[in-house]
């Protein structure tokens, strides 16, 4: 299956990454080879098998939903590119 | 003497007979970090001397009223385990100033059991890819040959202990990323079964594949850095609840019974002459030790790296969503909205590799391929376990190259993504199927670079491996024999 320029503009749209023009090409490159070579999928016979999310056997692992105060605020927020009185400040997204 | 050649334990031998002191052995480790950095460049992160001898001084103060094993042993950590205080960047832009507010689970044992870090390790990006190459800061460089890639992601950590810069180090695997590294540089690395060592605090890549494990010098000091990180942890749902063992009691010099397989697919195509001359060797050596070695199939070398490259982009491009600009990490300048923060900010802040693996999942999870690629790919993901599984009623271990070739040229398969990832054939299967694997050095070829072995087993069963390669071990005398040679 050919891949399109188009196509992986729309993909970049969906991940949230700008690709410039000049980039498209080797993407799609890439994109293709590897698609072309995980297509090997298909020469194994799955009918009848289920799928393999995780490899242990645990499927849900539940614990009681209660609030521990982390404490450490002035650590979490220390990372914020910008933050203000306690919060994170980001751009208007109303107008 | 030279602190920096011994093993752990005979650093847990000389601090116990009262030899040498803590501090003696974070000073040595200090000057042969002064002395081989540069030619290495294994740190992103250094920690500030006077830091760690001062640690090291109150870890012999400690040890005055008894010690604990591992008082006063230094350690390094791959730079994408979180540690509190100083810098995780995952060898990334996007967090090249990140400094978490916690530890993760790994590095809070490693404090209680009294061990200083020597700093942070480099890796390929987000621990994508194979030869360390992809890091955002710098290359690092084998200590055999420099002109060589130590392998990868967790390049750093076995290029660091091969150059003795320190005595060991932890790693993260999610397709082979501490075995064959490992492999590359002549030191041993194991990948623990999926589930025995917490994750939390480990910088996620793809969640159902990622394990944390050591690289070390020897058999020995890997059973007892495994016996520091393993158990089960509340704050990673995936880590098993198993009773505690104690690894080191299956160092036995014995493979006498034991039953080994030998696939006949990871000796054939596309596996380098000399490796696959050192594979059949070491078989060789098994049975004249004793074990019952058989040759078997098992064709899933291409499959499961199909799947893998399916699975772990997905879970990546999943996973790498968090990267947004807003609550940590880079955030590029040039926005009016908050879209364009998130868009500006991932496209600046991650390389290329990683940005070709999040577009490759972000594609096999939309809508119109989920089924072809993903649902397909983890159909086979059962299959290829199911076959493991069957293997494991007849044998205790299946052994393997780690690496089809040895280290290759920098910059050899920096410019072609799939070349790359088909150097991951034979560790990539493990990880899909969740078994534990440990490449064992083994022996040196024509350009004297190191060829490992892999010894692959069932869940749970890292002791079978650890008797198998301490056994191994006894005969190769790898560590006696080769060292690296910081060729230019």
């Amino acid at each position: 299956m050919q891949i399109s320029k188009e196509e992986v503009m729309h993909i970049a749209k969906l991940a949230c990454l700008n690709i410039s023009d000049d980039e498209i090409e080797s993407y799609r490159n890439n994109l293709q080879e590897i698609l072309d070579f995980a297509k090997t999928v298909d020469s194994v016979n799955t009918e009848g098998v289920g799928e393999t999310i995780g490899t242990n056997e645990n499927y849900n692992v539940f614990r009681k939903d209660e609030v521990i105060d982390y404490g450490d605020k002035e650590g979490l927020l220390k990372n914020a590119p910008s933050q203000d009185e306690g919060m994170f400040r980001i751009p208007k997204v109303l107008n | 003497m030279d602190i920096t050649e011994l093993t752990v334990h005979e650093l847990i031998e000389k601090l116990d007979k009262k030899e040498i002191t803590s501090e003696e052995i974070v000073k040595s480790y200090l000057d042969r970090i002064d002395e081989k950095e540069k030619d290495v460049q294994a740190f992103v992160t250094v920690e500030d001397k006077e830091k760690v001898i001062d640690e090291a001084k109150k870890a012999d103060e400690k040890m005055k009223s008894g010690r604990t094993p591992l008082e006063g042993i230094p350690v390094g950590i791959k730079d994408n385990m979180c540690t509190k205080g100083v810098k995780t960047t995952c060898s990334s832009k996007m967090l090249e100033n990140f400094v978490a507010p916690y530890d993760a689970t790994v590095v809070e044992k490693l404090k209680e059991n009294g061990m200083i870090s020597l700093g942070k390790l480099n890796m390929d990006e987000f621990a994508m890819g194979g030869s360390t190459e992809y890091s955002y800061f710098h290359k690092t460089y084998n200590p055999w040959d420099l002109n060589r890639v130590p392998g990868g992601s967790s390049g750093g950590s076995a290029a660091a202990v091969a150059a003795n810069l320190v005595p060991w180090a932890l790693g993260s695997d999610t397709g082979g990323s501490i075995r064959q590294p490992a492999s590359l540089c002549g030191v041993v690395g194991l990948k623990p079964t999926y589930g025995l060592v917490s994750r939390y605090g480990l910088v996620a890549f793809a969640s159902s594949l990622d394990q944390i494990g050591p690289l070390t010098k020897d058999v020995t000091d890997a059973a007892i850095l495994l016996n520091v990180i393993a158990g089960h942890d509340k704050k990673d749902t995936t880590s098993e609840n198993i009773d505690k063992k104690d690894y080191t009691k299956a160092l036995k010099n014995d493979v006498k019974g034991m039953k080994i397989a030998l696939p006949k697919e990871f000796i054939g195509e596309g596996i380098n002459e000399e490796v696959k001359k050192a594979i059949l060797d070491a078989a060789e050596k098994f049975k004249e030790l004793g074990a019952e070695v058989e040759e078997c199939s098992l064709d899933i070398g291409k499959q499961a790296l199909a799947t893998y490259y399916i699975i772990a982009c997905a879970e990546a491009s999943s996973n790498l969503g968090r990267f947004d600009g807003i609550r940590y990490g880079y955030r590029s300048e040039k926005y009016d909205n908050l879209k364009d923060i998130y868009k500006n900010s991932r496209s600046e802040g991650f390389g290329p590799e990683v940005k070709r693996r999040i577009i490759l999942g972000t594609y096999v999870l939309s809508s119109g391929y989920y089924d072809a690629y993903y649902k397909k790919a983890q159909k086979v993901r059962t299959v290829i376990k199911k076959q493991y599984e069957d293997l494991f009623k007849k044998y205790d271990l299946i052994l393997t190259p780690t690496s089809p070739t040895v280290a290759f040229k920098i910059g050899e398969k920096s410019s072609n993504p799939l070349e790359m990832y088909l150097a991951d054939i034979c560790t990539v299967p493990v990880n899909i199927a969740g078994l534990p694997g440990m490449n064992i050095p083994y022996t040196i070829d024509s350009n004297k670079m190191p060829i490992g072995v892999q010894l692959i087993g069932s869940y749970f069963e890292e002791e079978k491996i650890f008797r198998a390669a301490y056994t191994l071990e006894q005969v190769t005398k790898f560590r006696e024999k080769y060292k690296p040679e910081f060729r230019k």
